[in-house]
């Protein structure tokens, strides 16, 4: 069923105007630049090409996609960890992509972020209740030494923590303790909003499923919004409201998580949904299989039209041309696609049909050459987390 | 599969007829802190053209269990005992010498990163050529011709071209599927995969996925598929293994241990993970505390500590008797206290329903 005549005007996705973070056309390209003495831009890794999205009080908008796709990257420019290349961020009303960081500075108390790693952002020297009582630290001068031993170890408690380790450094606990401790210092300040970006990816299943409890058990309490970084499908669902899908930096579809999974219209969103294995033998061999070929473009230089023309299983001329606009299709529920179509996913009745992608694997490799930058990758993760230490 | 009891006889027993056939394994390393049991009287057996899933979280022995079967660890402080048996010979009393001949030859690998296999410095299609001629008597020229034709046969696009690409000009997918085709480019017998598609995107996994599914029709070699993922094993495996503390607890075919898991650490897993294909739940339910230390494995069962059904075992026998693997139905072997009827009762009607 083809949802909208694709000739219609684009309407745009509604906007709620009064939501906590609004992001509006944001963009991050990171320049690559050659030569030594005069550095000369010779192109861009366009990580993040244009989203735009709202997140409320209290909610929690997860943002899925593949490795690479940008992910991480709108995070750290939402938080301002690295700054943006255009589009707007208005936070609590405030335009705050121009903030310098002393101007972020004092947003800190409301905007935190959770890293997938909590090695890398918990500073091995220092004890737990040094990091954990950082924040309070830096916010109220007044507060004597005891008072924020006093906060800490009650906040470690609500975490699962045992307040009595207030003393032992972060390689002394496991990797889900260590993420118990990351989520401590993100909410000691009551923020309004944290970024989560991966924050269970690493963890074992069990483990996993103690931590989603717990960041939910705190949003519940503190009233806090996410944005859910991640990328298992299930784990998102399970923890999002909303949830947009993100493909080489656009948004492909967004919509309230129930539509999203049971009624995608995109037809990323449906070959993401028909690639996660589901622990039943049966309909794992019942349901519909969409095969895409090669892996996800280089975003230094995506493909003309639509970015997912290059993988897609409905793909034709107009695709490779015409970049479809992102719009709304049914009150909440934007997509970005030419030929969009209702799929039920995980229907049980569909004899295992394979369906693969239009473009074969040879025409792909000719078109996108893999570009591997390793001094880019190297830079990938290079940001200023101390500024969340 | 056929599921072994635990046997704690130290005779070596007559060769099974199973294709692989692995007789209370045990691994264990001295440290400092003392000895690390990795693998802790595990037995199990694969047929050719079958596919075996171990299953478990970090630190379960399961690595250390692949790496047995290699021989990996023969020359090292580990220390190795029970049997594995590959059709007909027993590699634990085989030198390293040995078994070099048999790895990349009879028995092949995969590990999730693929620059553990794939050198750097080297082109993919020089190290194809180097894995051929070191078990085959075969000029440069044939053995490239080969390289090419696995790397087609594997789904690299252009392969005659690509052949002489480096690793690093590789996408991330297109490297597995390179080790893969150099891991293959010998007809293994038995292809031991441990967490192939754990760095992979879903949508390359399913690629993977499906690749390997398509080659063992057409090899028909045994698989070992190791993973942290019951979707992945779901999806793939003919028999599962799931291990926890160095030992397995549960064993049988997947769709017994899938519609009809016993342990409860199998429901635990279940309970746990977020399914896309259910309703979703209001909340998880992850098993709480976190996994034992090798070092100082509790007494009785080894879950004992995390598990929330102990309180249906009389008596302290979870704290204090370690349970032994027996088979509940044909096939299908259960390590914990609780009667085999009741715990069939207690899936039914407490876990199942909630999941
Ligand atoms: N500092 C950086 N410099 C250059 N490229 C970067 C940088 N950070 C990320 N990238 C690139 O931007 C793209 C998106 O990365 P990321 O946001 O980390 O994706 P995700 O989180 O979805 O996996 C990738 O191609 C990545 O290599
Ligand atoms: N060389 C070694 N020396 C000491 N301990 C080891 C060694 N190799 C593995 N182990 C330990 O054995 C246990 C099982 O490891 P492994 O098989 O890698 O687990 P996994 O199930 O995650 O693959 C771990 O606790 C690990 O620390
Ligand atoms: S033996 Fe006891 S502790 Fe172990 S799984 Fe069974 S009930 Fe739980
Ligand atoms: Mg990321
Ligand atoms: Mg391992």
């Amino acid at each position: 069923m083809t949802v909208a005549p694709s000739t219609e005007p684009s309407g745009a996705p509604t906007l709620r105007d009064d939501a906590l973070l609004q992001v509006r056309d944001l963009k991050k390209h990171f320049p690559i630049t050659q030569g030594i003495l005069f550095q000369k831009q010779v192109g861009a890794v366009q990580a993040v090409d244009g989203v735009t999205f709202d997140v409320a009080e209290r909610e929690t908008l997860g943002l899925v996609g593949e490795s690479g796709c940008g992910k991480s990257t709108a995070g750290r420019t939402i938080t301002k960890l690295i700054e943006p290349t255009s589009g707007s961020i208005v936070f609590d009303g405030k335009e705050i992509s121009g903030y310098s960081r002393s101007q972020m500075q004092a947003l800190r108390n409301d905007i935190q972020i959770i890293f997938q790693d909590p090695y890398s952002s918990l500073n091995p020297r220092h004890p737990i209740g040094t990091i954990v009582g950082a924040p309070f630290r830096i916010t109220d001068s007044s507060l004597t030494d005891k008072e924020i031993k006093s906060k800490v170890q009650s906040l470690l408690e609500r975490v699962g923590l045992n307040p009595e380790h207030y003393n032992r450094y972060p390689h002394e606990f496991s990797g889900g303790q260590r993420q118990r401790i990351g989520v401590a210092r993100a909410v000691a300040l009551r923020p309004k909003l944290i970024v989560c970006d991966e924050p269970v990816s690493a963890l074992d299943v069990s483990i996993q499923a103690q931590v989603v409890n717990l960041l939910e058990d705190l949003q519940e309490e503190f009233g806090i919004a996410y944005i859910f970084v991640a990328h298992d499908l299930s784990v998102v669902r399970h923890i999002s409201d909303r949830v947009a899908v993100m493909y080489l930096g656009k948004i492909m579809e967004l919509a309230d998580r129930d539509t999203l999974y049971s009624k995608p219209l995109h037809p990323y969103t449906h070959a993401l949904l028909s690639a996660v294995p589901i622990p039943d033998p049966d309909n794992q061999n019942r349901r519909e299989r969409i095969l895409l070929t090669g892996d996800l473009p280089s975003p230094i230089n995506p493909p003309s039209g639509c970015v997912f023309h290059t993988r897609c299983f409905k793909a034709q001329e107009r695709c490779k041309l015409e970049v479809p606009a992102f719009r709304e299709v049914a009150p909440g529920h934007a997509i970005a696609c030419h030929f969009p179509e209702e799929r039920k996913p995980f229907d049980p009745n569909a004899e295992g049909r394979v369906i693969r992608s239009t473009m074969s694997a040879e025409e792909q490799d000719q078109q996108l050459p893999v570009d591997a930058h390793p001094d880019l990758v190297q830079q990938a993760h290079q940001d200023d987390r101390s500024q969340f230490r | 599969m056929t599921s072994t009891l635990d046997s704690s006889s130290s005779v070596v027993s007559p060769p099974p007829s199973s294709f692989l056939e692995v007789r209370d394994l045990k691994v264990a390393w001295p440290t400092d802190d003392g000895l690390v049991k990795s693998v802790d009287g595990l037995s199990f057996s694969v047929e050719r053209g079958k596919t075996l899933g171990i299953v478990g979280e970090s630190g379960s022995g399961k690595s250390v269990t692949s790496q047995a079967i290699l021989g990996l660890q023969k020359g090292t402080r580990a220390q190795v005992s029970g049997e594995i048996w590959l059709d007909g010979d027993e590699l634990v009393s085989k030198t390293a010498d040995e078994m070099r001949v048999y790895r990349g030859n009879k028995v092949a690998m995969i590990f999730q990163d693929p620059l553990s296999s794939l050198h750097p410095f080297y082109r993919v299609g020089e190290q194809i050529v180097e894995a051929y001629r070191v078990h085959n008597d075969v000029s440069k020229d044939v053995a490239r011709k080969r390289a090419i034709e696995m790397l087609d046969r594997v789904g690299i696009p252009n392969p005659d071209r690509r052949v002489d690409d480096y690793p690093h000009q590789f996408s991330g997918g297109m490297r597995q599927r390179a080790m893969i085709a150099m891991a293959l480019v010998n007809d293994p017998q038995l292809l031991i995969a441990d967490e192939p598609t754990t760095a992979l995107d879903v949508t390359v996994q399913a690629q993977i996925l499906d690749l390997m599914r398509d080659l063992q029709k057409e090899f028909h070699s045994a698989i070992i598929l190791i993973t942290h993922d019951l979707g992945v094993v779901a999806e793939i495996a003919d028999d599962v293994v799931v291990m926890y503390g160095g030992r397995c607890v549960e064993a049988g075919a997947v769709r017994d241990v899938f519609y009809n898991p016993q342990m409860p650490y199998t429901w635990g897993l279940l309970g746990s993970m977020p399914r896309l294909d259910r309703d979703r739940k209001g909340r998880l339910d992850p098993i709480p505390g976190n996994p034992p230390s090798l070092i100082n494995l509790p007494k009785g069962c080894v879950f004992a500590p995390r598990c929330v059904q102990k309180h249906r075992v009389p008596g302290d026998a979870c704290a204090t008797v370690r349970p032994d693997l027996l088979e509940a139905d044909p096939g299908h072997s259960v390590r914990c206290h609780i009667p085999a009827d009741e715990r069939r009762r207690i899936w039914a009607e407490e876990i199942k329903p909630v999941l």
